[in-house]
C-alpha cells in the first residue's frame, strides 16, 4: 500500500464570481495517516475544499501541497489522491470488475492483468460473488464498497470521500462507518471525509474541521470540539451547548460577569479575550446543568418548562428563561424521575463555573 | 401480526363468500364482465387507430402485391409474378444498392454532426435556458416545408448560384462546380439537412441524462478526454444513437422526393422507383416493391435493436 501523505492547505480561496466566495482563505494541515472530517451545514464550502484537494475544482488563490508535491495546478490524475463521489458515480454500463479496473484500463494495463487485480480488490471488499454484475443490481452498501474498491485500486496516498454515507439508511450508515474507520486504520493512508453529520464526524475523525460560510470555525480533535467549542457557531452546530450572549459587566480576579438583557447576569471563568463593556458569548454544556436545584447567584437561572422529550437514558427539557431565547437541559432519566417537572413549571437551573466555557467574542 | 390480520381477513371472506354466491350471483358476474369490458374499451382507441391506419393499409398492400395487372387495369388474383419481376430485375438490385448507399452516407454524416451538436448542447452549454434556446434554433428549418427547404438549395448550389459565383469570384475554382446541384452530393447534403435533427434529439436526450460525476470519476481515475469519450460517454449515449439511427435509416430508405428533386432525375431510390410505378398505374408491382422495402427496413431496424438495447431509454 502507498505511503500516507500529509495535506497542507495554505490560504486557499475559491471564488465562483466576483461576489460568490465559496471558500475564503482557508488554511489547514492534515497529518499523514489521519482521518479528517470536514463538517458543516450545506453551502459552507466543505465540498469545494475537498474538490480542490482532489483537483476537480480550480483554486482561485492559495496552494495545496500533498506529501512533497505542490498540486495546485495538477490535474486529478497526477495527484496522489483518489476521490469517492457522493452518489458513488459507478459506471452503469460496466460490470464491477471493469468499474474497479477502470483506472488501470486508462493507464494501458493489459486486460487479463487489470481484471485479476480488480478481482483481488473486490475479494478484499467481500464483493467477489457479484463481480460480473452491474452496479444497478447491487444494494447501497455494496455499491459503496465498489466505489471504495475503485478509489483504492490506484494506491492513493489520500482518499477523499464526499458525503460517503449520506445515501445509506441509518443502520447501514453505522455499519459502513465502522468499516470506513477500520479500512483507514488498516491502510494507514490519509482520509478526508466531508459530512454534515456531527455524529459521523465525532465517531470517525481524528481531526474535525467545522466550517461555516467558507471559513474554518475550528479544527480540533472531536473531544475538544465537543468540550471546548471555539465559537458560538461551533457550539450551536454541535448542538450540545446552550449559547448565551451578553456584555461583560465586570472583570475581577475570579473571572467576569456577563450581563444579559432582562437584568440577568452570569459568571464566567477568567479569559483574556473578555473586555469590559464589550459583547461576549459563553457556552454551557446541556448535560452538566442540574435541574430543580438551588441556584447560586451567577450560576443559574429559573426557566419555564416548554417541552420535554425522552432521549433514551436522559430527558431533553427545553425551557424559556429571561435573557435567553431557548435553554435546553439534558437531565439524567433517574434524576429527573426523582424530581419530575411538567410543561409550564418554573424550575431553577444550576451549573458550576467549570462548565461555563467562554467562546470567541462575536466579530460583528 | 400481519399474518394474523391476513388470516382474519381470509376467514371473513370465507364466511361472506357463500352468501354472496347464493344471494347475488348475477350482479357479481355482471360486475366482473363490465370490468372486463371497461379495459377493452380503454384499449380500443389505440387498437382502432393502429388497425385502421397501420394494419389495414399494410394488409391491402400485401394483398395487392399478389394481384395481376396490365396497362389499364388490375385484376384480383394470386400470382407471384410481381415478386419474381421485382427480385429478378437487376434495376431493383441496383436501386436498392443505391438507396442503401444513401442510407450509409446520410447516417454516418448525421451521426457525426448530430453527436457533436448534441454533445455541445449537453456538455458545453451551461444553462438550461440557453440549451432550450439553442435547441429551438436547431428546429428552425422545420418551420418551413420540406419542398421549400429543398428548393432553397437551388439558388445556393446551382451553376450560377451563390456558392459557385463566390468560389469563381475568389479565384478558388476556374469554372463553376457542376457536382454541387442535381447530383448524389446534393441528395446527401439535402438529406443530412433534413434528417440530422432526428439524430440530435435522441442523442441529446441521453447525453443530458449522464451523471456529471461519472465524467469526474473517470477523470479522477486518470482518463484523458478521449478516453472519457470512448469509455463513458459514447457507451452511455448508445441508446440515443440507436434511436436516432432508426429515424434516419427509415426516413432515408423511404425517401423519394429528395432524391428526385436534388438529383435532378439522375439518381434513383426504392421510394422513387415505387413512385414511378404508381404513376404508371402498376399498383401490384409497386405493392410488391413496397413489401420488399418494408422487409428490408424492418431487418435494418432489427439489426440496430440487436446491437443496442434501447428499452431502458423508453
Amino acid at each position: 500500500m502507498a505511503q500516507a501523505a500529509e495535506i497542507d492547505i495554505a490560504s486557499v480561496t475559491k471564488r465562483y464570481g466576483p461576489e460568490a466566495v465559496a471558500v475564503d482563505s482557508v488554511s489547514l494541515k492534515i497529518k499523514a495517516g489521519s482521518y479528517c472530517c470536514l463538517l458543516g451545514p450545506s453551502g459552507c464550502g466543505k465540498t469545494s475544499t475537498l474538490r480542490m484537494i482532489a483537483g476537480h475544482e480550480s483554486i482561485s488563490s492559495g496552494d495545496i501541497r500533498i506529501g512533497d508535491v505542490v498540486v495546485t495546478d495538477l490535474p486529478p490524475a497526477r495527484r496522489p489522491t483518489s476521490m469517492m463521489f457522493q452518489s458513488y458515480a459507478l459506471f452503469p454500463h460496466l460490470d464491477l470488475v471493469d468499474n474497479v479496473a477502470f483506472s488501470l484500463k486508462v493507464k494501458g494495463v493489459p486486460k487479463a492483468e487489470r481484471r485479476a487485480k480488480a478481482l483481488e480488490m473486490l475479494t478484499l471488499m467481500g464483493l467477489e460473488p457479484y463481480a460480473e454484475r452491474r452496479p444497478a443490481q447491487l444494494s447501497g452498501g455494496q455499491q459503496q464498497r465498489v466505489a471504495l474498491a475503485r478509489a483504492l485500486i490506484t494506491n492513493p496516498q489520500a482518499l477523499l470521500l464526499d458525503e460517503p454515507l449520506s445515501a445509506l439508511d441509518p443502520f447501514l450508515k453505522v455499519r459502513m462507518r465502522q468499516e470506513l474507520k477500520r479500512l483507514q486504520r488498516d491502510l494507514g493512508i490519509t482520509f478526508v471525509h466531508v459530512t454534515h453529520s456531527q455524529e459521523e464526524a465525532m465517531a470517525l475523525a481524528d481531526l474535525v474541521v467545522v466550517m461555516s460560510d467558507g471559513r474554518i470555525e475550528q479544527a480540533a480533535p472531536p473531544r475538544e470540539i465537543f468540550r471546548r467549542p471555539a465559537t458560538a457557531f461551533v457550539a450551536r452546530f454541535m448542538g450540545d451547548h446552550n449559547v448565551l450572549s451578553g456584555r461583560v459587566a465586570a472583570i475581577d480576579d475570579d473571572g467576569a460577569t456577563l450581563a444579559l438583557p432582562d437584568g440577568v447576569s452570569f459568571r464566567t471563568p477568567k479569559d483574556p479575550r473578555l473586555t469590559l463593556g464589550e459583547p461576549a458569548e459563553i457556552a454551557i454544556r446541556r448535560d452538566r446543568i442540574a435541574i430543580g436545584e438551588a441556584t447560586a447567584p451567577g450560576f443559574g437561572v429559573t426557566g419555564l418548562v416548554k417541552n420535554i422529550e425522552y432521549r433514551g437514558g436522559s430527558m431533553k427539557v427545553t425551557l424559556d428563561a429571561p435573557g435567553v431565547e431557548e435553554f435546553t437541559v439534558y437531565a439524567d432519566e433517574d434524576v429527573f424521575d426523582g424530581k419530575p417537572h411538567a410543561v409550564g413549571d418554573a424550575v431553577p437551573l444550576a451549573w458550576a463555573l467549570a462548565d461555563v466555557h467562554v467562546l470567541a467574542p462575536p466579530t460583528h | 401480526m400481519r399474518s394474523m390480520v391476513e388470516e382474519a381477513r381470509r376467514s371473513m371472506t370465507a364466511i361472506e363468500a357463500p352468501s354472496d354466491i347464493l344471494e347475488t350471483p348475477a350482479p357479481t358476474m355482471r360486475r366482473r364482465a363490465s370490468r372486463r369490458l371497461a379495459s377493452y374499451l380503454q384499449a380500443a382507441p389505440l387498437a382502432l387507430i393502429l388497425g385502421a391506419f397501420l394494419l389495414l393499409p399494410i394488409a391491402a398492400i400485401v394483398i395487392v402485391s399478389f394481384w395481376d395487372y396490365d396497362s389499364v387495369q388490375i385484376y384480383p388474383d394470386f400470382v407471384t409474378l410481381n415478386y419474381a419481376e421485382t427480385l429478378g430485375s437487376w434495376v431493383t438490385w441496383r436501386t436498392f444498392f443505391n438507396t442503401v448507399k444513401f442510407v450509409v452516407l446520410v447516417w454516418a454524416i448525421s451521426l457525426f454532426v448530430g453527436f457533436w451538436v448534441a454533445y455541445f448542447l449537453a456538455f458545453h452549454v451551461r444553462t438550461v435556458k440557453m440549451q432550450t434556446a439553442l435547441f429551438l434554433l436547431c428546429t428552425i428549418p422545420f418551420l418551413t416545408s420540406n419542398i421549400i427547404r429543398m428548393i432553397s438549395w437551388v439558388p445556393f448550389l446551382g451553376r450560377n448560384g451563390l456558392l459557385n459565383s463566390a468560389l469563381v469570384d475568389l479565384g478558388i475554382v476556374p469554372a463553376p462546380l457542376e457536382f454541387l446541384l442535381f447530383s448524389e452530393f446534393a441528395v446527401v447534403l439535402a438529406m443530412v439537412h433534413l434528417y440530422a435533427l432526428f439524430m440530435v434529439t435522441p442523442i441529446f436526450n441521453t447525453l443530458v441524462r449522464i451523471d456529471r460525476s461519472l465524467v469526474e470519476a473517470a477523470r479522477d481515475a486518470g482518463a484523458s478526454a478521449t478516453q472519457i469519450l470512448t469509455n463513458i460517454i459514447i457507451p452511455l449515449a448508445k441508446p440515443g444513437i440507436a434511436i436516432g439511427s432508426i429515424f434516419v435509416v427509415t426516413l432515408v430508405m423511404g425517401d423519394f422526393i429528395t432524391v428526385r428533386f436534388m438529383s435532378g432525375g439522375q439518381s434513383a431510390s426504392v421510394g422513387l422507383m415505387i413512385a414511378n410505378q404508381i404513376s404508371l398505374l402498376q399498383y401490384p408491382a409497386a405493392a410488391a416493391n413496397a413489401v420488399v422495402l418494408l422487409a428490408v427496413v424492418l431487418m435494418m431496424v432489427a439489426a440496430i435493436l440487436r446491437i443496442v438495447d434501447i428499452r431502458k431509454e423508453l
